[in-house]
């Protein structure tokens, strides 16, 4: 099958249309102007919904009407628009609805820049609008996954019946790469036995998330909270390079993987064995598996384009390992250079002394 | 023996949790009449948001939908928009559509989408125990215009008939009462023709209810009504004021205070 050369935002549209969205709703920010420009003339070429929204929150109220009638929703933004859509995210776990929310993020805090940065990272994963709760985020690092994981976005957020977020950034949104769509069968919102869409011939359905007992809404917090407990035994994904041998383990996802990746090779030319773990998974975390590794290695490091966010996750599971962290931020992007400088720093004195 | 009143059937048998003298149960019944009236229950999904009417859910027994303070225009747009041979309304309050969620109105209205909005105007809010509203009148008393609303100290209200006239998006526009058996009977023709605009696919409908809250105006259910004669119709008149082209001309609109 031959390939096509898109940007990545590009791929996040087709990847929602042949997962069965037919509905967008979207509020203008760079750097994903691509996905509502480009939606807004395939939706209606495949007999869709494009609607431009006066502003994220309405936005994000939109894609809960649809997913409330049945329809695999989408909505994509950028850093502060996420940061606007947050009380709608809220609402759409506790009424346990599925949608997938895009965010292509760029640098903050506030205005901040529009710059790729990974600084949303605990937004995305440990709840970013009010209540307990965990979304279901997953991370691409190419186009390739642009379009696949937006695609999964929606089945996993059906099956779970809790919103996806796939955590971009703008260089994945804006870069181009070849894509092969067949990687993926067409498909189409799965029945829904709980969707408003007209009482007939059962009894009327509710969509809500109030619980005004304390006890009712504890019992609500516990069922949400066992759901994800199963996406979490069930939906862990995550991919390793050079990991079998390795004494140093790079700990990165989306563009700075792609930087990790390139300074194992780097690494291992001047003598240290290092392999990169990258999870697919950023909520559910896959623990398990980097608990593993951090046994197995001398010492873990990770690179982010955060002050340090997925450093806190890595630290939970390191076993005791050293842990430390490539950090640039703000729409600075790690190099390769970074990464060996770290790598030198803590890992040198200790090469020597083992050699 | 011929039956001559009975409970609609769009309204399930739970008892109002609204406190004695409030509109929404009286509300409730006429849009509850009109659904059984247009036969279009088993179409109908219904969107209440926050406030005094968030638990309407449990009264309607259409399919319901329960959404965030003040973003059920939102809320409708994309439900419609999934499932446009169906019915879809709106029952939102004072503080929810004209404070916090007046942009999402705005512009439901000017995308002219095709649903029906119950706008229950009674000029405070109810569920956090009586404050200021963008409606109340001035010179009345809440908890958080303790002096009585001033023009210089917390601004005019807001008249939402009269806002949403001003774009062209909206297909029927209809402001009502609901302070005696004349005046239900009106609101209820109104209601019937803000639905019948959706079913015609005639685009945005919405009907003001003007109603009272003795509980935060501090008065007995009569005071309330007489309250809302002597205060609240003069400063938001009564009428049509917008009803789609090729059909009857707008009924006292704009009347005179």
């Amino acid at each position: 099958m031959s390939k096509s050369l898109l940007k990545g935002n590009i791929a996040v549209c087709e990847g929602a249309i042949k997962a069965g969205c037919r509905c967008f709703f979207g509020y203008p920010i760079t750097p994903q102007n691509e996905i509502p420009d480009y939606l807004s003339w395939r939706m209606p070429e495949v007999g869709g919904t494009f609607l431009q929204a006066e502003s994220e929150v309405a936005a994000i109220n939109m894609v809960y009407g649809a997913s409330c009638a049945g329809a695999r929703a989408l909505t994509t933004s950028s850093s502060p628009g996420i940061s606007l859509m947050q009380e709608g995210i809220s609402y759409l776990v506790g009424a346990e609805l599925p949608a997938v929310i895009v965010n292509v993020a760029r640098g903050g805090p506030g205005l901040g820049n529009i710059a790729p940065s990974q600084s949303d990272y605990f937004q995305a994963t440990k709840g970013g609008g009010h209540g307990d709760y965990s979304l279901l985020v997953l991370a691409p690092w190419s186009v390739q996954e642009m379009f696949e994981l937006t695609y999964d976005a929606f089945d996993l957020s059906d099956r779970y019946r809790i919103p996806a977020m796939v955590l971009t950034d703008g260089i994945l949104g804006q870069m181009m790469e070849p894509v092969d769509f067949d990687t993926r069968e067409e498909a189409s919102s799965p029945p829904k036995p709980w969707i408003t869409d007209g009482a007939k011939g059962r009894k009327k359905n509710i969509i809500n998330s109030l619980y005004i007992d304390p006890d009712v809404l504890y019992q609500h917090n516990l069922k949400l909270r066992a759901r994800f407990e199963e996406a979490r035994r069930e939906e862990i994904r995550y991919e390793e390079h050079l990991t079998e041998d390795a004494d140093i383990v790079l700990v990165a996802y989306g563009t700075s993987a792609r930087t990790a990746y390139s300074a194992c090779e780097a690494a291992r030319e001047r003598g240290f064995k290092v392999g990169m773990f990258r999870p697919i998974t950023l909520s559910p975390f896959p623990e398990e598996r980097l608990s593993q590794l951090a046994e197995q290695c001398r010492g873990l490091v990770t690179v982010e384009m955060s002050l340090g966010q997925l450093v806190y996750d890595v630290r939970l599971c390191s076993q005791g390992r050293p842990v430390h962290l490539v950090s640039k931020t703000a729409g600075l992007i790690p190099e390769v250079g970074d990464v060996i400088e770290v790598i030198q720093e803590h890992f040198a004195l200790e090469e020597a002394r083992s050699g | 023996m011929k039956k001559v009143f009975e409970r609609p059937q769009s309204l399930s048998e739970n008892c109002f949790h609204y406190c004695p003298g409030c509109g929404h149960g009286v509300a409730h019944r006429l849009v509850a009449e009109v659904i059984d009236e247009l036969g279009i229950m088993e179409r109908t999904v219904g969107i209440c948001p926050v406030g005094c009417a968030v638990y309407a859910y449990d009264y309607f027994e259409c399919d319901m939908i329960e959404a965030s303070h003040g973003r059920a225009p939102a809320v409708a747009t994309g439900a419609k928009r999934v499932l446009p041979g169906h019915i879809v309304f709106t029952y939102q309050g004072d503080g929810d559509l004209a404070a916090i969620g007046i942009g999402e109105m705005i512009h439901a209205a000017a995308r002219g989408e095709n649903f029906t909005t119950i706008f229950i105007n009674n000029g405070v809010y109810g569920m956090t125990q009586g404050q200021m509203a963008p409606t109340t009148p001035i010179g009345q008393k809440t908890t958080t215009s303790p002096s009585g609303r001033s023009i210089s100290q917390e601004g005019n209200p807001i008249k939402v008939c009269e806002l949403l006239n001003a774009i062209d998006g909206p297909a029927y526009l209809a402001r009502v009462a609901i302070t005696s058996p004349k005046t239900i009977a009106r609101a209820r023709r109104c209601i019937r023709k803000a639905f019948e605009v959706q079913l015609a696919g005639q685009g945005f409908s919405l009907v003001e209810v003007l109603t009272s809250c003795p509980t935060y105006w501090h008065l007995s259910p009569a005071e309330a009504l007489a309250y809302i004669e002597e205060n609240v119709i003069p400063a938001f008149p009564l009428g049509e004021f917008r009803v789609p082209a090729g059909t009857a001309a707008p009924v006292a609109a704009h009347a005179p205070a």
